[in-house]
């Protein structure tokens, strides 16, 4: 009964079919769900950061004037926005000209070069994590190599370095650069590529003028991703960067689960947020420049 | 083809097809080289290992060796069957809810509903952290269950949402017409066409449930141990080969489901569309 009534009105609001309730209240539980357990948790990050003191008992900025004033939170910034920076340059680096190659590969292809992209991806972050503590170690795949071929006269040190955790990162993270990468490629039209050609354009001038700028919407998806991803890695950060190179997760967790500075911990998580987005707003919008560009 | 190659040509194709077999090389060598090392019989994963062995799925496979690493599985496995059931219905729920619809607000929430996926993970894991603490609530498998499913329902959204997206809007239409009732369309046309994007969905739920760190990190305590995080402690204090053995399982279970999942619901097509 009620139920008849309830499509009734939806009908008369003009919503059309027959429905028992608007379309829309479908959306309510997750809606309600995420506002109890994902705003609000995010909301009490706010809270947290503005006291002064370790017991939360005092209102005051005392915290956020430590962490902004102190250089070495600032490097600490620095390093995380940078070592985001620097995995999405080399995802793209790669990642960019394997997507040419899926590009012009024959369906067969194309479907094994999507299986070798998504594998990893499925595969848990500490495993991958764990393969390259393997092949950065001192007796690991790399220095043994090196010292095979006389290279070096001593094992190269990999681990605990800047360029150990960008490669490492360069494979967790390239399946995030690709997967939108491939989907804006496989709708390029073939036939523009073939009639640049047929026009005498030269491979290198079909990329560019061609093929590039079509597919910018799906190269700033990935570096999204890639950044947002790789800013946040905090197991890879830690295990193959070590305690001398300090993010941002490794201070939240630190602070949070080891000096129990809840405060501070909310700042530092405050930071991360707020300067990841911040980026990632950043990204999109030129994409978006470029976008617009492409097509007037 | 009859043109002959150019420079520029040779140059293009040793270029890009280079940085291609380095990219091939940097994804599937690791994964390799994992399960290599599981069957090594070297203590400080020296690599290549001198000799093969199976002692290190044997110490794994040991009840009284590794009762916390089974126990950790057991915990991941459990959190994650119930995280993505959850996040499936809310998460198909909210597809249908906001697929058809063109206004600001359903954008915003869409946009709102798919933020976990960027926004950093570690944060909402300390904010999960301090929101349960103050609600007087002890960590426990149910709150990971809760944390977990906040964060891969974007995944079921995604996939349900495109799969409604390619849903004809004529079949509605003539179920309607023909007398049927929104609940049965939905039951008898809706729900059967998107099903496999669901489960597409589900699968990587999944994935990503038993996977996750930043949430886990800050909710799991001693009685409720997950596997990621056990296997970080591992890697962190001594160098166990046992975190090889348990890689070794765990690529093993993803290519088996991957495949499965490929011949399903052609799982790879709908990750990259």
């Amino acid at each position: 009964m009620t139920i008849a009534i309830a499509g009734g009105a939806l009908d008369a609001a003009g919503t059309g079919g027959r429905r028992w309730l608007a379309e829309w209240q479908l959306a309510l539980p997750l809606g309600l769900a995420f506002t109890g357990f994902f705003l609000a948790p995010l909301l009490i990050l706010a809270v947290v950061s503005a006291f002064d003191d370790e017991q939360i008992t005092r209102i005051g900025f005392a915290q956020w004037i430590k962490f902004l004033g102190d250089p070495f939170y600032w490097k600490v910034i620095f390093d995380t926005l940078k070592l985001g920076l620097l995995t999405v340059g080399a995802t793209v680096l790669v990642g960019y000209p394997l997507a040419l190659v899926y590009l012009g590969a024959r369906p067969a292809l194309q479907r094994i070069l999507l299986f070798i992209v998504v594998l990893p991806l499925l595969t848990s972050v500490v495993v991958r994590t764990f393969a390259w503590i393997v092949i950065l170690g001192r007796e690991g795949v790399i220095n043994g190599v090196v010292m095979a071929l006389g290279l070096a006269p001593a094992p190269l040190r990999l681990l605990q370095t800047e360029f150990g955790l960008v490669l490492a990162l360069t494979q967790i993270e390239m399946p995030l650069m690709l997967l939108p990468l491939l989907s804006v490629m496989s709708r390029i039209d073939p036939n523009l590529m073939s009639a640049s050609a047929a026009l005498g354009a030269l491979r290198w001038r079909t990329l560019f003028r061609v093929i590039l700028p079509l597919s910018v919407p799906g190269l700033m998806g990935g570096c999204l991703l890639v950044f947002a991803s790789s800013t946040t890695a905090f197991i890879s950060q830690s295990v193959i960067g070590g305690a001398r190179l300090v993010y941002l997760p490794l201070l939240i967790w630190q602070q949070s689960l080891v000096v129990y500075n809840w405060p501070l911990a909310s700042v530092a998580a405050l930071t991360l947020l707020i300067s990841v987005t911040a980026c990632i707003a950043a990204i999109s919008l030129i994409g978006r420049k470029i976008a617009r560009h492409v097509d007037g | 083809m009859g043109r002959r190659m150019s420079v520029a040509d040779i140059s293009y194709v040793l270029a890009i097809g280079g940085l291609a077999t380095v990219a091939l090389t940097i994804l599937v060598g690791p994964v390799v080289i994992v399960l290599l090392t599981s069957f090594g019989d070297s203590q400080s994963l020296k690599f290549p290992p001198p000799g093969l062995t199976t002692k290190w799925y044997e110490a794994l496979f040991d009840a009284s060796q590794s009762r916390q690493i089974h126990r950790a599985a057991g915990n991941t496995l459990w959190v994650a069957g119930c995280a993505t059931a959850g996040a499936i219905l809310f998460g198909t729920l909210a597809a249908l809810g906001l697929a058809r619809s063109r206004s600001r607000l359903a954008r915003i929430a869409d946009t709102a509903f798919m933020s976990p996926l960027v926004l950093p993970g570690l944060a909402f894991g300390l904010a999960a952290l301090m929101y349960f603490t103050f609600l007087g609530l002890r960590p426990s498998l149910e709150l990971i269950m809760l944390g977990h499913a906040v964060v891969i329902v974007p995944f079921v959204l995604r996939t349900a949402s495109a799969s409604l997206s390619q849903l004809d809007p004529a079949l509605l239409e003539s179920s309607a017409s023909l007398g049927a009732s929104w609940l049965y369309t939905l039951r008898r046309v809706t729900l059967p066409i998107i099903a496999p994007g669901i489960v597409a969905g589900g699968f990587l739920a999944f994935i990503a449930s038993m996977d996750n760190v930043p949430v886990s990190l800050f909710l799991a305590g001693p009685r409720s141990d997950m596997l990621p995080i056990r296997l970080w402690g591992m890697m962190e204090s001594t160098l166990d080969v046992r975190v090889a053995a348990v890689s070794g399982i765990m690529v093993a279970s993803v290519l088996g489901l991957m495949l499965i999942m490929e011949r399903l619901v052609g799982l790879t097509r709908r990750m990259r569309d």
